[in-house]
């Protein structure tokens, strides 16, 4: 387990010390739901209608954003041939790296989606859901994105790829994340929205890692 | 007779939607096949060429 | 049995050419009789009259989509776990087959759609999950053609194929699952069949028809890429012949 913190910990601080992951999705978070009252104009009744959606889609671009970079610094250097060779299984590095992306993307977005909701005039009932839907929605699209990342490791336009391979499977959470915002909004009840945010995390808590192990392994032969 | 042909054309007044339905399956399945079967034919008349370039 | 005796490409080549006449005339059989059936002897529907033509194109497309996708994730399983080389080569020359019956059955369910529900496209779960799998196949192709190494490219491919499996369940249950526009299951279900025998009948010898036209088709692609592996390494040998003849010639002159 101290081998797994200090994973963790390691790829916190790179990511830190590179100048900021974080700022740069949370950044990109911010200007592209900005971009939204000019695109559609800024009536507070239209945006406060689509306001969950907004969100949750420019959150979703934003944690696709980074995801590219998740195994490819330690794959040029050659430091994830050396991470393999660890006692900790692969499966379990990739636990650690997705955790580590969910704390510098998730969590931040998370963090400035009510900010932003209240910009697009959202609805006062909708932001305890809206922070609650995207806690529980992003670990799981750090998760499936980690597949996809190590899928397209070394291949011509990755990053294209990658958002090509990953935004399909991305569906589902978006459905229900924005699912639990509109339904807290209409006075309903949100908690079947959000046990089946929770399914989608419990499901790809096991699946993920083992397919993302099994893709770095074929990616390092 | 001819009559018969434009009734059955006009596919009840659906003709729109199932004329365009079959054809397209048609182009697919038929774009499939002759796309599948020339690349076939290519691959086999380079694989002759070079085998028999080979021989003396 | 031993399935490796049927890995051996020399085997497969043999196999598949005896095989491939017998395919092609069942399909081209099977898909005409299935048209005449379809278009002229299956009655009109009493709600929707003539239009429930386009089911017999409709269903068969759907359930190849279905149907080649799983085929490609056991050929995908088997290539990943036993390493077997022709299932690699299965699952690659499977996947355009699977884009394009996904593109029928969602185009002509649209043209369906148009004249049942008066509106192309709905957003509902059926719907969207076979889009999925359109995109699914798409980026399977896009993900396997991106490696400079080509066998790079299908182990990734491979496990992209298995990941993508969690959408089969959804489509088949998504008309049970949601309250959605598209009609539920009529053929497959518990209690048999709620469609009439006169176009049930059309229906499956349409759904046969597709399948060896899918088989055909396979075997045949299946063939090219084995002809061009073997091209590839006759190639190579003719560049070592020449790499080898060089040094003679250069002391010659």
């Amino acid at each position: 387990m101290s081998a797994f913190r200090l994973l963790v910990q390691r790829d916190l601080r790179l990511a830190l010390r590179q100048g900021g992951d974080a700022a740069m999705v949370v950044g990109f978070f911010v200007l592209a739901t900005i971009l939204f009252p000019f695109g559609v104009g800024p009536e507070p009744e239209l945006l406060a209608r689509i306001a969950a959606g907004i969100l949750w889609v420019t959150a979703l671009l934003a944690a696709l954003l980074s995801l590219e970079r998740l195994f490819q610094a330690d794959w040029e250097d050659g430091s994830l041939e050396a991470l393999s060779l660890m006692p900790l299984p692969l499966e379990a590095q990739v636990l650690a790296k997705c955790l580590a992306h969910w704390l510098v993307t998730g969590l931040p977005l998370s963090a400035t989606a009510p900010l932003l909701a209240l910009l697009l005039q959202l609805d006062a009932a909708g932001y305890k859901v809206l922070v609650a839907s995207l806690l529980l929605g992003t670990p799981t699209l750090s998760l499936i994105g980690a597949v996809g990342a190590a899928l397209s490791l070394g291949a011509r336009r990755g990053g294209v790829l990658l958002s090509l391979l990953m935004l399909p499977l991305y569906i589902p959470v978006l459905i229900f994340g924005v699912g639990a915002i509109e339904a807290s909004i209409g006075g309903f009840g949100v908690g079947p929205h959000l046990l089946l945010l929770g399914a989608l995390l419990a499901g790809a808590l096991p699946l993920a890692p083992l397919a993302a192990a099994a893709a770095l392994r074929q990616a390092l032969e | 007779m001819s009559e018969a042909i434009a009734r059955f054309l006009a596919m009840g007044g659906y003709a729109a939607y199932v004329w365009p339905a079959y054809g397209l399956t048609l182009c697919v399945l038929g774009g499939l096949l002759w796309w599948s079967l020339a690349s076939y034919r290519r691959s086999r008349r380079t694989l002759e060429r070079l085998q028999g370039g080979r021989e003396p | 049995m031993n399935l490796h005796r049927f890995a051996n490409p020399a085997r497969f080549m043999r196999l598949s050419s005896a095989l491939l006449p017998w395919c092609g005339a069942g399909a081209a059989a099977l898909i005409g009789i299935g048209l005449y059936l379809a278009l002229f002897i299956a009655p009109p529907d009493y709600q929707q009259g003539e239009a429930v033509r386009i089911m017999f194109v409709h269903v068969p497309a759907a359930w190849m989509a279905s149907l080649v996708y799983a085929l490609m994730a056991l050929a995908s399983a088997i290539a990943l776990i036993w390493r077997h080389p022709l299932a690699d080569i299965a699952a690659l020359s499977a996947a355009p087959l699977g884009a394009g019956f996904t593109l029928l059955c969602l185009v002509t369910g649209s043209l369906w759609g148009e004249r049942m529900w008066g509106t192309w496209w709905v957003w509902d779960a059926r719907l969207t999950s076979v889009l999925v799998l359109f995109f699914l196949y798409l980026g399977y192709l896009a993900l396997v053609n991106a490696f400079d190494e080509p066998g790079r490219g299908a182990r990734a491919g491979a496990i992209l194929a298995l990941v993508g499996i969690v959408n089969l369940p959804i489509i088949k249950f998504s008309v049970d699952w949601w309250n959605t526009l598209h009609q539920p299951a009529s053929v497959f279900r518990l209690g048999g069949p709620t469609i009439d025998a006169s176009m049930l009948w059309p229906l499956a010898i349409m759904v046969l028809g597709f399948m060896l036209f899918f088989a055909t088709l396979l075997l045949v692609r299946m063939r090219t890429t084995l002809i061009e592996a073997k091209i590839r390494v006759l190639l190579l040998s003719e560049i070592e012949r020449h790499a080898a003849a060089s040094p003679r010639q250069a002391v010659a002159s």
